[in-house]
């Protein structure tokens, strides 16, 4: 497809911890179309912060490795770009929220101070102009009193106005592709849904392409146009939203949804996902998430599945392997 | 702000009154200074003249209420050997100390940072293991030694520079080098460990994400974060060597403070041991004061509050 603008091939890599090397992301395929909001999904420890770090060219050097794979941005790989030269498109064309407002701004520097950063970076700006075009992306967040704000310090602001200030530190240089990792989780549920539809105006607004990872459907149902669902360094479903939703194929997609608290009705007992993901040195043969599957037959335990298609539709499950794609 | 100074003020007070009452009552531990003012055959009566002169027949209490009252007033008396004004003899000591102190600590800040930063930037390479070897062999070698060493060499074996003694700036090498080699070693071990610390935090990583080069990355995000916790660290080291850097002085006969110190205690000249304290006490509660401020300077989240 010619309109993607971030194209993930085969992705592997390995992290090294001591003699022992471990591959948190085995094979990952996805691609992000641009305008749009693809959302990755899946438990702790399923791989959704390595990818996108590794998209960013931020894993720790010394141990860990991207061993196959590629990553296209913008119909180049940049899987193996010189630091020199991926620090010019990191802030810039790659920009990325992190999880923690609260520790992911330097509590020594003005707010201001900080912002300024990507600008001098990577525009060749003079100080007033840097300032204006900070204050200009303060008041874009919905920051009131930007002209004060950018003389304070982190400590001085709340969690959900930091995360706004981490919002505009994301935007200052107009990226093509931001990269959220959870930016709402460290907040309060009424903050949340603030930082949500900012971020939803914010991505119309600047015609970005949005990668939102979270572990929360709810927000994927709120913001996103396609998901991917990992599972322990998988991708194991592909689907357009609604589908999803509707049909989930992979078992553990549909378990995640079952999880999900419903607003209206109190069930006697929340669905959980039995067992908990395996570590990356715990995985053998077969599919990943057999052990933790109801539907597990004994192929499960024995070949691992490949990718059916229906349509767009893409799933990892063996249930699929029928001619018409029907689930059993 | 202005409670803060006052505050701090109050505990310098306290911190130097505590200090003098604990000194003054040790060192009488260590005996009665007139005999040692006196020939070995004095007579009885001689000696007991020349306590009641200097007044220390009194009761300990009663000299000591004696002492402070007069200590308030700047009067710490007069040394018992010259009859020169106590404070006076270690006011008059006292540049040659912070001239020694001071290039020490320079010296010291200097290498020790980049040092440290380097360190950290470079952990577990070969580098840093030499360099954090260096520093452990650096704490543990105990000053004295360093200096003979230093003067064995360097004067005695190669006759480049003298063994002791002030005036000259040739005069300064050996102490400084010996004074600023525990500072080295003391400051790069906390300037790596502070480093590693601050270089995983996530808003260092929030600043890689912003595109920020590696070098402005440390010298200016992480280090100035690193240098909250060694700013304390400086003002001790500070203190312990304005209050004289009693061995090396003595080591190098080194015309500061701490000599003179080392020798009145030997002398049991209690008067300029006194007034030693007291003014080494004072440097060492300011020099903190100082410090706290500076911290509040690097440090906005203490500036607030």
């Amino acid at each position: 497809m010619s309109d993607a603008i971030l194209k993930i091939k085969n992705l592997k890599i390995e992290f090294k911890s001591g003699k022992e090397t471990v591959q948190p992301i085995r094979g990952v395929n996805f691609e992000l179309k641009k305008g749009e909001t693809l959302g990755v999904v899946g438990e702790s420890g399923s791989g959704k912060s390595v990818t996108s770090l590794a998209i960013m060219g931020l894993l720790p050097e010394r141990t860990s490795k991207i061993v196959d794979g590629e990553i296209n941005f913008k119909g180049n790989d940049i899987t193996n770009l010189k630091e020199k030269q991926y620090r010019k498109i990191r802030g810039n064309e790659i920009s990325m929220i992190f999880q923690e407002p609260m520790t992911s701004l330097n509590p020594v520097f003005t707010i201001g101070q900080q912002l300024s950063e990507p600008l001098r970076q990577h525009r060749n700006m003079s100080k007033k102009e840097i300032e204006k075009a900070v204050i200009n992306v303060l008041n874009q967040v919905g920051i009131p009193r930007a002209e004060q704000i950018i003389n304070e310090y982190p400590h001085q602001l709340s969690g959900g106005m930091r995360q706004r200030v981490m919002i505009s530190l994301a935007l200052l240089c107009e990226p093509d592709l931001m990269i959220a990792d959870e930016p709402t989780t460290a907040l309060d549920v009424t903050i949340q849904a603030q930082i949500l539809e900012l971020m939803k105006n914010i991505k119309q607004e600047n015609d970005m392409s949005l990668l939102l990872i979270t572990h929360d459907l709810g927000v994927v149902a709120e913001m996103c146009d396609r998901v991917v669902v990992m599972y322990a360094g998988e991708i194991v479903e592909v689907a357009e939203i609604n589908e999803l939703f509707n049909e989930p194929l992979h078992p553990y997609t549909r378990g995640l949804i079952d999880s999900m608290p419903t607003q209206n009705t109190r069930k006697e007992r929340l669905y959980s996902i039995r067992g908990q993901v395996p570590r990356p040195n715990e995985i053998t043969k077969g599919c990943v998430f057999a052990n933790r599957c109801p539907l597990a037959f004994s192929k499960c335990f024995e070949e691992t599945p490949p990718v059916f298609a229906r349509d767009d539709h893409l799933s990892k499950c063996w249930l699929q392997n029928t001619k018409e794609g029907e689930v059993v | 702000m202005l409670d803060f100074v006052i505050k701090r003020f109050l505990q310098v007070i306290v911190v130097v009154f505590l200090a003098l009452t604990v000194v003054f009552f040790l060192i009488r531990l260590a005996g009665d200074p007139t005999t040692l003012f006196l020939p070995p055959d004095a007579p009885r009566e001689q000696i007991e003249e020349y306590r009641e002169l200097l007044g220390y027949n009194r009761p300990l209490y009663v000299q000591y209420g004696d002492f402070m009252y007069n200590a308030i007033q700047g009067d710490f008396g007069e040394s018992l050997r010259s009859q020169e004004d106590a404070l006076g003899i270690v006011l008059d000591r006292l540049p040659a100390t912070f001239q020694l102190a001071i290039t020490s600590l320079i010296l010291a800040l200097f290498i020790a940072i980049p040092l440290g930063v380097l360190s950290a930037y470079k952990r577990n390479t070969v580098f840093d293991r030499i360099g954090v070897g260096l520093t452990v062999v650096g704490q543990a070698v105990p000053s004295f030694w360093l200096g003979l060493i230093l003067i064995f060499l360097f004067a005695a074996q190669l006759q480049l520079l003298p063994s002791g003694g002030g005036g000259t700036p040739v005069h300064m090498i050996l102490p400084t080098l010996t004074l600023a080699a525990y500072s080295v070693a003391r400051f790069t071990r906390f300037t790596r460990s502070a480093m590693l610390d601050v270089l995983q935090k996530d808003y260092i990583r929030t600043a890689k994400a912003s595109g920020v080069p590696t070098m402005r990355l440390i010298m200016r995000y992480a280090l100035r974060n690193s240098l909250i916790p060694i700013i304390t660290l400086v003002a001790l080291d500070l203190g312990v060597l304005l209050g004289g850097a009693v061995i090396t002085e003595a080591v190098f006969s080194w015309p500061g403070v701490g000599r003179l110190l080392w020798q009145s205690l030997m002398n049991r000249d209690f008067p300029i041991v006194l007034a030693g304290v007291f003014i080494i006490a004072l440097i060492y509660a300011i020099i903190n004061f100082v410090a706290d401020i500076l911290y509040a300077y690097v440090n906005p989240q203490i500036r607030v509050k």
